[in-house]
This record gives structure tokens, C-alpha cells and sequence, in this order.
């Protein structure tokens, strides 16, 4: 126990942050007070805030365009980019790491901050200088090793080293754990309390509560861009994962979902035992046993945390078009077929409309009407000629159906806001008239009245009598509109939640089960 | 299709903005294009100032054409590779190759020149195979496989070809030497065909611009304004009359040469602007990942474009090969970068996914309107090649500056 006679001594202090993107609030007031010397998690759901959060405090989003103060060691602080804030001993290491694959580890350490003589590189000074810092993390290799050569876990050690050659004070780990085993996860844990005894103050983001929980001196909860609540696990009353889980949801039921009376039929999917592993780390499985069934005319859930593995789990179904050596067995009206490519997939009436439509759903300089036929020209073309006539109007009428703002059907699909772009994928999919439509976060980044047409949409499709399975990191969302809801983590099926049952609490009680626990 | 979706019932008819950027929206996806239009267009009236008219002699536009026939039809294929987001430098070397096989095919083993040229043309597919497998299959990228290709076959050329091999098939050198046959006579110094082919032309050109506008009206979709439209029309019908007037007053009348670029222009503005395939090649150069998942076999796709400028190059070996009388072993030297270089004056995007078949013939009228200028004026050939080489620099850098102002980049 500290010793409380001392006055407390803040690190850190964000106050009345607020900053804005277009259309949208990510963070409306936010306060944070990080203790010197304590390790700080930040927990919430996707797209609570907290990375914006973290990176406004490295400078990622520099002075000037949030309101709000920052105190750093008791001084006001302004940092124009993240090499700032990286001089006063702030440093975030993302997620995805930003190391130099083909680079030594030594020369990834010191990388813009080159040991040298003059202008000379002093290779003796940087290797021995990099084998201390590798001492000091735990990491069992040569400096000269490539970062290729090691493992992910390794990585991130070599993350932390990086920020140690940079005198860090306040270390930031956004998702550390996320891409790691449960060995380099404990690792990397036991090292973070290291550091905090050689007074290093740390701030770490994570969705795994138990991790958090155990390493934590204290937790700050965020929601919908607000800090709701800062915990201290040096209390009289415990934290516990139900307490974070209450804090984390709750996110109000703000947006209205249209009425909807399910008509539901003969199951018209189902997926068993299916196994995915990551394309690089290929150990590691992403997807781990999932199995679902999806009926016709049902709207069908997947909720997860991010890395949960609900996007690898529909990539690798639509065509294996993610993953490497992935098993189970998928039936299509009691059918088993294969799905070894996306041709196939597309015939055998399954479609899958991306999260990301920028980079794999559309083709940004080509036009509405040559986005919308791209995944069915079969059905617009003769002996390989395309109907340009009957194109445009299959176009036209897209347009005007799914209410798509565009001057007209010609104009470059990269000309369009989120929301008529995300209707032009949708419109793409159902002309291709699957009996399956996997919709990969339909709603991301799209305003609240475009997200109620999408919703119109996911039911109607429904009502044609097709099986839907709607993948959504919002949990009000799912909870307002599927029938049934699936739960991910860590790769696997954690939970089946029929639509009576389905509460925020209890999907995200699922969501956070570690992997050793199955519910059903 | 169901006959009625009605997704949303809520969407109605959306109100109309007829703002000037939207209404001329038609002419601003085509303002590249006209601008290469016009470039080609100026450049040809400042040779002809500067040749003293020397430049469109009829003999010389005839000439024109029978000397960069080659470009234009490598550039044909290439611009395909190119909106595809790859590169072809092999070109120029299967020429050679070709070349070389289609002369010993003829001087040695006494091939028929139809059995010569067919030869040529499979040949050329086989070796866009062989490169297309590389690259689609084994996933090597193009660069690479085509620099090895560009070594390999120039070697193979150097191999078959020794010393010059001369081709007296007369028919077979009569492909590019001579014209179509001016059966209809002469009404004066003109060529009555030539006159009558170019008349057709001008009737095709107007009906199917016609058409398509009438189509686009149809369905709802932007047109250009009617000046636009009608200056549009009116500067082809010129463009036709003035080429067709000057050639139908030169020794021979219609070139086959033209005759082969002309068949092969219309038939791949077909592929590329109709056909599924065509589709698909500007769908995986715009964005390579999205159209795979929408069910594009991208490894077809690349693998069918190799094979396809691969029976271009053993086209342009029948044609180069002809027009030499002779095989050599240094023929096509640098073909390829003068196909390249003609499709990037004519507007095709470095990262692909944008090009056009008529940019990359217009690219290479250019580039070959330079070279006859220059030439006719006497300018030493390596600075023909400096001059060459800025214009293919400052048509980049104007596509370049003018897509950042127009905020698409």
C-alpha cells in the first residue's frame, strides 16, 4: 500500500478535452488524471474514444485542433506533432506496430535516433546499448536479429526497448496484448509492474478486463467519447469485471430502429468447427472453432471486441479470402459445399459486404453504376458483351431505391459520402441477389439517418426471405435489430443470445469471457 | 431482378442540383482526353509552321502512319497492361524474336506469308502465356518477369538471328508497302476509296455519338451541354475530312497499315468499354482487392492481358519485319518505351485503373508527329529523344498537378 501521507502527484492531467471530426464528437469533456508512478488502463467499447484519447495526449492530433488543456508534470503543454511530446518522455506504441521488418533490432531501437560518431553510425555503441535495453525487457536475442525473425510477443518487447532508449517516462500501450499468446501476454504484464517499480508510469488499453484487473492500479472507464467513472483498485471495495462491464455499456438506446416482425424460415446456413489461423503467425489461431447457424428470413448477430475475430471468421468463409489453414464444414440448405474462392462463394448465393469498403469494397475511381454491377456483370452481360443499357438502369434503380445522393449514377463512387458509399456496396451485393448476406459493419462512420435506412434495408432483405448476418461493434444496434445474437472472443463462439434476452450487460459479459470458459 | 425492391420507402425522388460543375460534369471526366485531343492538334499545326508545310504533304501522312503503326499497336496492348496497374518491357525484344522467326519461317522453311503471319501472331500469344504465368500464377511482379523477358528474347533474337534475314515474299513486304487497292479509281488526284472510306467514318462517328447520347439521356444520366456536343462532332467530322483529303491525294491512297490500326482501334475501344473482360481489367487496376471480392478472377484477368500484348508483339513483328523487307536482331530496340510512353501522354494512370484506348493511339500520334517533324527539320536524333522525353515528363506532371487541384488526388 502506498503511503497516503504523501501528497498526490499527477503525471498527468487532461482536462475538458473535446475533439471534433466531422459530423461525429469522439470526445466531448473528457478529464484524466494519471498518478506518477501507477499503471492507468483505459477500458470501453470500439469506438468509445480511447484511442482518440491517447492520441491527442502524444500529439497525433496536434495542439490546436481539440479543446482542452493538458498538464504534464505540472506544466501546461502544447505539442504540435508526436516528436514533442516523444522529447518530454511520452511515448504510445500502437497496436499495429511500427517497426522495420528487415531492419535489426538494434537498428529498429535507435532508428531516428541513431548512436553515432559525427555523422558516422557507431555500430559498437548501438549494439551493446541495444543488448542492455533487451536485458532490461526480458528478451532472450541477439540485437543484430531481424525483426522478422521474431514473433509478434518479441515485438512489442522490442516496442518497449525502443521507448526505454528514449528516456520514457509515460509509456502508452494501446491493445498490447491483443495480437499476443497468454505466455508473451503475462510477459509483457509482469514487465509493465517492472518498470512501474523503476518508476515508469504507464497508461494501457485493453478489452481484456481480467488483464486489466490484475495489473491496474487504476481504471478509467470511457463511453461515447465520456469518462464515465475512475476506479481505484486500491480501495476498500474491489473492482470486479461486472463493475467495468456496467460502466462500459449503458450506452443509451439513442437512435430509433424500425419496427420489425421476423418471418422465419428453413435454416439456410450453418458453420461447424470452423478454424481460421493468422496469415503470418501462422501458430495462432484467429478464429477457433466457431460455429453458427443462420435461418431465412433471420437477422443474425456478431457481436465482439475488436481482434474478437468476427471479420477473419466472415473473410475466411467468403472464399477464404483470409487466413491460412482453414477447416470446418459449412452447409447451404443442408448442403456441405466449399467455398475455395470468391467466385464460389458469390454462386453459391453468399456475399459479403466489408467493413473497410474504401480498400476491399469499391473501386473509388470508377463510377456508382460500374460499382454497383461489378459482382454480377454475368447477369448484365451476353457472350461476354456488358448491356450497358440495361446497366444503367439496373443502376438508376438502385438509386433511387436505396436513396443513394449522387448527382447521378456516373459519377466516381470515391465522390460520395460514407453513407451513399456504403449504399453502393450494399446495392453491389443484393443485385448479385445472395441467400446469405454477410454485412461487415454496415453502419461505420455514416450518420444517424443514413444508419436508420440501412437498418430498413438489413429487414426488407430479411423479409425476401434471405439469411443475414450482421456484424456490428455497437451493441444497441444489434440488440435493436437482430432476432439473434452471437457473441466473439478471442476467436471463438462465446455465447448465443436470443433477441428477449439480448441486454448490452450480457453481451458484453460474453464478449469479455476468456477463452477457458465456453457459455452456451 | 425482382421487379420491385423499394429498399426504402422513405427515399424519394431526390431534388435535382443543376449546378454548372454538375451539368458540365460529362465534360470534366473528359476534359483529359480533349485536352490530348488539342495537344495533338497544336503540335501538328506548329511542325506544319515550322516545316513550312512540309509535315502533311500527302506522302508524308502517309508515311506517318506506315512509320508508327507499330507504336500505336503496341500501345494498344500496352495500355490494357498499364490500366491493369502493370508494365510490359519485353515488348520491344518480341519483336524481334518474332520477327526473326516469321523471316525464316518465309526465306527458310518456305512458309506462305498468311502461314507466316499466323505463325507471328501464335507465337506471340505463346510467349504472353509463358510471362502472363509468371505473373499471374506464381505472383512475380511484372517488372521483373518482363525485364527478364526483355533480356531473354532479345537474346533469342540475337541467337536466330545472326546476320539480316531478307523476306522477298512480296505479298508479305506488301503489307505495310503498299495501300488498299484504289479499285474505284482516281476523281481527280484523289483517291476515290480513301474519299469513300473516310465519308463512311465521318457517318459512323456522328451516328454513334448520337446514339450514345440519346442512351445516356435515357437513362437519366449526365450530357454534355449541346455546343459542347456539336463542337464535339463537328471538330471529328474536320479531324476525318482533313486526314482523309491528304491521303486520298497521296501516291497510294488508304495505307493497309492504317487499315490494320483502324480495325484494331475499334475493336479494343469495344473490349475495353463493353465486355465483361474489360470491365475487369479497369476493376482490378482501380482497386486490385475490392474486385476480388466481388468474384473477379484477377489471375485470368492478368494472365489474358499478357497473353493479349503478346500476339500485339508478334503483330508488330509481321509489321516491322515487312516494312524493313528484312529481319534484324537489333529490330524493336526501345519499342517498348515508346509504348509506354504513348499511353502516359495519353492519360493512362501510373497506379492504374485509368486509361483509354483512344489516349494511348492519340499518345502515340504524338510522340510520332515529333519524330516526322524533327526529322523533316533536320534535328539530330538524340535530341528528337530529349524532346521526346520532356514531353512524356510535362504530360505527367499536367495530369499530375491538374487531378491534386481538382482535390481527386
Amino acid at each position: 500500500m502506498e503511503n497516503k501521507t504523501i501528497p498526490r502527484d499527477h503525471i498527468l492531467e487532461m482536462r475538458g478535452i473535446t475533439k471534433r471530426f466531422p459530423g461525429v464528437i469522439a470526445l466531448d469533456d473528457v478529464n484524466l488524471v494519471v498518478e506518477r508512478g501507477e499503471i492507468h488502463a483505459i477500458c470501453g467499447e470500439n469506438g468509445a474514444g480511447k484511442s482518440t484519447l491517447m492520441n491527442v495526449l502524444s500529439g497525433v492530433y496536434p495542439h490546436g485542433t481539440y479543446e482542452g488543456e493538458i498538464v504534464y508534470d505540472g506544466r501546461p503543454v502544447e505539442f504540435r506533432g508526436i516528436r514533442d511530446s516523444e522529447r518530454i518522455g511520452i511515448v504510445i506504441i500502437h497496436q499495429e506496430l511500427a517497426l522495420s521488418p528487415y531492419l535489426s533490432i538494434a537498428e529498429n531501437i535507435f532508428l531516428g535516433n541513431e548512436q553515432k560518431n559525427g555523422i558516422v553510425i557507431d555500430w559498437n555503441a548501438t549494439n551493446v546499448r541495444a543488448a542492455e535495453l533487451l536485458e532490461r525487457v526480458g528478451l532472450d536475442e541477439r540485437p543484430e536479429t531481424r525483426i522478422a525473425d521474431i514473433g509478434v510477443g518479441k515485438q512489442q518487447l522490442v516496442e518497449i526497448a525502443k521507448a526505454l532508449s528514449r528516456e520514457v517516462r509515460l509509456l502508452i500501450l494501446d491493445e498490447p496484448t491483443a495480437a499476443l499468446n497468454d505466455e508473451d501476454s503475462a510477459h509483457l504484464l509482469r514487465l509493465l509492474k517492472e518498470l512501474r517499480s523503476q518508476g515508469i508510469t504507464s497508461i494501457i488499453i485493453s478489452h481484456k478486463l481480467n488483464e486489466l484487473l490484475s495489473v491496474a492500479d487504476t481504471i478509467t472507464v470511457v463511453r461515447d467519447g465520456h469518462t464515465i467513472e475512475t476506479l481505484d483498485s486500491h480501495g476498500a471495495e474491489p473492482i470486479t469485471d461486472e463493475r467495468l462491464i456496467r460502466g462500459m455499456v449503458g450506452r443509451p438506446m439513442d437512435h430509433r430502429f424500425p419496427e420489425h416482425t421476423p418471418h422465419i424460415g428453413e435454416e439456410v446456413l450453418r458453420v461447424e468447427d470452423w478454424t481460421v489461423h493468422h496469415p503470418i503467425d501462422q501458430a495462432r489461431k484467429v478464429v477457433d472453432g466457431a460455429s453458427i447457424t443462420v435461418r431465412r428470413g433471420e437477422i443474425v448477430g456478431l457481436a465482439g471486441l475488436m481482434g474478437a475475430g468476427r471479420t477473419e471468421f466472415a473473410m475466411s468463409l467468403f472464399g477464404r479470402t483470409y487466413g491460412v489453414d482453414v477447416s470446418g464444414r459449412v452447409y447451404k440448405d443442408g448442403q456441405e459445399i466449399h467455398l475455395m474462392s470468391v467466385g464460389a462463394a458469390i454462386s453459391h448465393g453468399i456475399a459479403y459486404a466489408t467493413e473497410d469498403r474504401k480498400r476491399y469494397g469499391l473501386n473509388l475511381i470508377d463510377t456508382v453504376q460500374r460499382n454497383i454491377s461489378a459482382a454480377a456483370l454475368r447477369k448484365l452481360s451476353k457472350r461476354g458483351v456488358v448491356d450497358a443499357n440495361a446497366e444503367s438502369t439496373v443502376a438508376e434503380q438502385y438509386r433511387r431505391e436505396m436513396a443513394i445522393k449522387t448527382p447521378t449514377v456516373s459519377a466516381l463512387a470515391g465522390k460520395l459520402s460514407g453513407g451513399n458509399q456504403q449504399k453502393v456496396v450494399l446495392s453491389k451485393w443484393i443485385y448479385a441477389e445472395p441467400d446469405v448476406l454477410i454485412l461487415d459493419e454496415p453502419t461505420r462512420g455514416i450518420d444517424v439517418g443514413a444508419k436508420y435506412e440501412i437498418y430498413v434495408i438489413i429487414q426488407r432483405l430479411a423479409d425476401m426471405g434471405k439469411g443475414v448476418i450482421f456484424i456490428s461493434s455497437e451493441l444497441p444496434e444489434l440488440i435493436g435489430t437482430c432476432d439473434r445474437i452471437y457473441t466473439f472472443s478471442q476467436g471463438r463462439v462465446t455465447g448465443e443470445v436470443a433477441k428477449a434476452d439480448a441486454t448490452q450487460e450480457l453481451l458484453m459479459t460474453y464478449m469479455t469471457m476468456d477463452k477457458d470458459v465456453t457459455v452456451r | 431482378m425482382s421487379t420491385d425492391l423499394n429498399l426504402v420507402p422513405t427515399g424519394g425522388p431526390l431534388t435535382k442540383n443543376s449546378s454548372w460543375r454538375e451539368r458540365f460534369g460529362g465534360l470534366g471526366g473528359n476534359a483529359r482526353q480533349y485536352g490530348i485531343f488539342a495537344a495533338l492538334v497544336v503540335i501538328i499545326l506548329l511542325f506544319q509552321g515550322m516545316t513550312g508545310g512540309r509535315l502533311l504533304y500527302p506522302d508524308n501522312v502517309a508515311a506517318l502512319i506506315n512509320q508508327n503503326a507499330y507504336v500505336m499497336v503496341l500501345a494498344i496492348g500496352m495500355v490494357m497492361v498499364i490500366i491493369a496497374g502493370h508494365i510490359d518491357l519485353s515488348v520491344g525484344s518480341v519483336v524481334a524474336t518474332i520477327g526473326g522467326v516469321t523471316a525464316i519461317s518465309i526465306h527458310d522453311w518456305g512458309l506462305s506469308w498468311w502461314l507466316a503471319v499466323l505463325l507471328a501472331l501464335v507465337l506471340g500469344a505463346v510467349v504472353g502465356a509463358w510471362q502472363g504465368f509468371w505473373i499471374a500464377y506464381v505472383g512475380i511482379p511484372a517488372f521483373i518477369v518482363t525485364l527478364a523477358g526483355m533480356l531473354i528474347f532479345r537474346g533469342l533474337a540475337l541467337a536466330i538471328v545472326s546476320q539480316s534475314i531478307p523476306v522477298l515474299d512480296p505479298t508479305f513486304n506488301g503489307i505495310m508497302a503498299n495501300s488498299l487497292p484504289n479499285f474505284l479509281g482516281r476523281l481527280g488526284d484523289a483517291d476515290i476509296l480513301t474519299l469513300v472510306i473516310g465519308a463512311l467514318l465521318i457517318l459512323t462517328t456522328i451516328w454513334a455519338q448520337m446514339r450514345s447520347r440519346s442512351a445516356l439521356r435515357d437513362h437519366n444520366l449526365a450530357v454534355e451541354a449541346v455546343g459542347v456536343f456539336v463542337a464535339k462532332i463537328v471538330l471529328a467530322a474536320l479531324g476525318i475530312g482533313v486526314v482523309t483529303w491528304l491521303l486520298s491525294r497521296s501516291t497510294g491512297g488508304t495505307p493497309i497499315a492504317l487499315a490494320i490500326c483502324a480495325v484494331l482501334i475499334v475493336a479494343y475501344t469495344f473490349i475495353m468499354g463493353r465486355t465483361v473482360f474489360g470491365r475487369h481489367i479497369y476493376a482490378i487496376g482501380g482497386n486490385r482487392q475490392a474486385a476480388r471480392l466481388s468474384g473477379v478472377s484477377t489471375r485470368s484477368v492478368d494472365f489474358w492481358i499478357f497473353v493479349n500484348i503478346g500476339v500485339l508483339a508478334g503483330l508488330t513483328g509481321v509489321i516491322v519485319t515487312s516494312r524493313l523487307g528484312t529481319a534484324l536482331a537489333a529490330a524493336g530496340n526501345g519499342f517498348e518505351l515508346d509504348a509506354i510512353a504513348a499511353c502516359f501522354i495519353g492519360g493512362a494512370a501510373v497506379t492504374g485503373g485509368i486509361g483509354r484506348i483512344s489516349g494511348a493511339i492519340v499518345g502515340a500520334l504524338i510522340m510520332g508527329v515529333l519524330n516526322q517533324g524533327l526529322s523533316i527539320m533536320g534535328v539530330d536524333p538524340s535530341w528528337t529523344q530529349v524532346i521526346k522525353g520532356l514531353v512524356l515528363l510535362l504530360a505527367v506532371a499536367y495530369d499530375l498537378v491538374s487531378k491534386r487541384r481538382a482535390g481527386t488526388q
